[in-house]
């Protein structure tokens, strides 16, 4: 049986970027275990010597020359920004005191 | 108001066109007002276009007038995903965090119906991101399945499919990650077809799991889809994964000829176990129909199917996890107010933005992921997807097509899986398997169980999609499945 505790979620959702409240963490633990219990049937599964597979395809990394070609205009890419100062996306300050520590 | 008459079947509407019985114009008003006046009953629509699509629909016709269509599609209304970027145009992915977003670029599918000529009236209702098999997990609400609206359409792509069941566009788009195309494709009644991976450009779609996703398409019968699919395929060097192949000739192959084809019959899929038996009853007459047609039958083994589901959710939410970084409220979609910093402004902007289900995966993938349990969990599932691939291999060396159904069941009541998010997931046990091996697959109406349309599925080796639509065809000939309409529509 998967064993997770609180502070394992609330990790997992601060490498996410996530904050869960009270009654959402609580759901979250009971619902990975379920998720991670079930999963466990494959560890019964022999896959002494067998490859991963990350992808079906057989490619090789596509190469292309290298030579300039149409892109987005920066107004285009710009146009969603959130906030923005000429040609920059602003964002808050980058630096606060959990970071720092 | 009341809606206009369906739209039904593209080779029909071609024909009217062709013969001046209607005009572009005429069929984009009648799928845009039908669109709208289902809309409270069946949700089926994130939004339309409506003077965008009324303009091309009058281009259309111009160039019919003159002799110059651009396309079979030319002049036809169809519909898009709402995760398929279209220039000029919102793209919200049934969710929070991209409302407000208006693409600054067209995807490849985009651009490839436009130079077709076909006009796209809006973009369909889906799970957000695509995560989920009942289009219950929308910021608009749940599509309602036009058969009988108490019950899911499925999903993710459930409004694409509802479109199409419910006669507002002869064609429409979707994506396919685990069967978010044929398990909607399966209750709503229509044909649903996720290619070979690769087949066609992710280009512009956004992205779930990377290396499962398939774009694909919903019509009324083979015939359409053969057409829809020769058309979008094709390679894209803008997508690094795009099969470097041609544009498959499609309807060359509907001849309605099977005699000698021989369809495999696996023995892990028709267990009683957890299976609806009129689904299967349904599916066992679909089979000794094609047989009566002259295909050969054999049974078959794929002995890794009962790890499939695991397989599945284990990779496709460590995808998910990775993809989905890069909402952060810097560059577009939404951004929360109020954020002391930088890294406050992230997990604020996230935390608002996602919903329940989203933040479920994230969940899981980032823990499958995260030190200590990679080895045991994403690397274990990676392997095991091996074994999953290999048994179609061993398969196909003795057979020339799968047949299984597409679902377990008939599409359920709407609400009664959202609490319980493995039992939801378990459904998906006979679709996920065709994308951890990258096959094609397509789900064809093959009966009714409980009033509601039962599937069935054919899988076939890759790039292989002309043998699929060849049996599907050959199925239609003799069967009129496909032709039938929820009554209540009609």
């Amino acid at each position: 049986m998967a064993r997770i505790s609180r502070q394992e979620v609330e990790h997992v959702a601060a490498l996410a970027r996530l904050v869960l409240e009270e009654s959402e963490a609580e759901r979250a633990v009971g619902e990975l275990e379920a998720l991670l219990d079930y999963a466990a049937l494959l560890e019964s599964v022999d896959t002494e010597g067998v490859p991963p597979t990350s992808h079906v395809l057989a490619l090789a990394t596509p190469m292309r020359d290298d030579t300039a070609s149409e892109s987005l205009e920066p107004e285009s890419a710009l146009a969603n920004a959130p906030e923005r100062e000429g040609s920059a996306f602003v964002v808050p300050r980058v630096i606060d005191d959990e970071d720092a520590g | 108001m009341s809606a206009p008459p369906p739209l039904v079947g593209l080779s029909e509407l071609r024909a009217e066109l062709d013969a001046g019985r209607t005009s572009s114009a005429q069929l984009v008003d009648r799928a845009l007002e039908r669109a709208e006046a289902l809309q409270p009953r069946l949700r089926s629509f994130i939004g339309l276009r409506g003077e965008s699509a009324r303009a091309e629909a009058e281009q259309a016709d111009a160039r019919r007038l003159r002799g110059d269509p651009r396309s079979a599609l030319d002049g036809i209304p169809v519909a898009i995903k709402d995760n398929m970027v279209q220039r000029g145009e919102p793209t919200t992915c049934g969710s929070r965090i991209l409302e407000g977003f208006v693409s600054p670029y067209s995807s490849t599918l985009v651009e490839k119906l436009e130079a077709a000529g076909a006009v796209i009236i809006g973009r369909t209702n889906m799970d957000e991101f695509a995560m989920g098999s009942s289009t219950e997990h929308s910021t608009l609400g749940a599509s309602s399945n036009p058969w009988d609206v108490s019950r899911t359409a499925g999903g993710s792509s459930g409004g694409s499919a509802v479109a199409v069941a419910a006669g507002i566009v002869p064609a429409a788009f979707g994506s396919d990650t685990g069967g978010s195309i044929r398990q909607p494709a399966s209750f709503c009644g229509v044909v649903g077809m996720k290619p070979t991976y690769g087949r066609v450009s992710r280009w512009g779609l956004v992205a779930f799991a990377s290396s499962l996703d398939q774009i694909g398409v919903f019509a009324r019968d083979a015939r359409d889809a053969a057409l829809l699919l020769e058309l979008i395929s094709g390679h894209d060097p803008r997508d690094s994964t795009s099969a470097p192949e041609p544009a498959p000739d499609l309807r060359a192959s509907l001849d309605g000829d099977v005699s000698g084809l021989v369809l495999g019959v696996p023995r892990e899929y028709f267990v009683s176990d957890g299976v609806d038996p009129e689904v299967l009853a349904r599916v066992h007459a679909a089979i000794a129909e094609l047989e009566a047609a002259g295909a050969k039958l054999r049974e078959v083994s794929l002995p890794h199917t009962y790890t499939a589901v695991a397989t599945y959710y284990l990779l496709a939410t460590a995808e998910a996890s990775s993809n989905l970084a890069r909402y952060d409220g810097v560059r577009y979609g939404r951004r929360a107010e109020g954020a002391q910093s930088l890294g406050d402004m992230y997990v604020r902007s996230r935390t608002e933005g996602f919903g329940a289900e989203v933040k479920r995966r994230i969940l899981l993938g980032t823990y499958v992921l995260s030190a200590g349990y990679y080895d045991a969990y994403y690397r274990k599932a990676q392997q095991v997807r091996t074994l999953l691939r290999r048994d179609f291999d061993e398969a196909f060396a003795g057979c020339d097509v799968i047949v299984t159904p597409t679902s377990p069941e008939v599409a359920f009541s709407l609400g009664s899986r959202t609490e319980d998010p493995l039992r939801m997931y378990l459904s998906d046990v006979y679709t996920v398997s065709c994308n951890l091996a990258g096959l094609p697959g397509v789900s064809l109406p093959c009966g009714f169980s409980d009033g509601m349309p039962v599937g069935l599925q054919l899988l076939g080796p890759p790039l292989e999609e002309g043998r699929l639509l060849r049996v599907a065809d050959a199925f239609q000939r003799r069967t009129g499945f496909h032709s039938e309409r929820p009554p209540e529509l009609a």
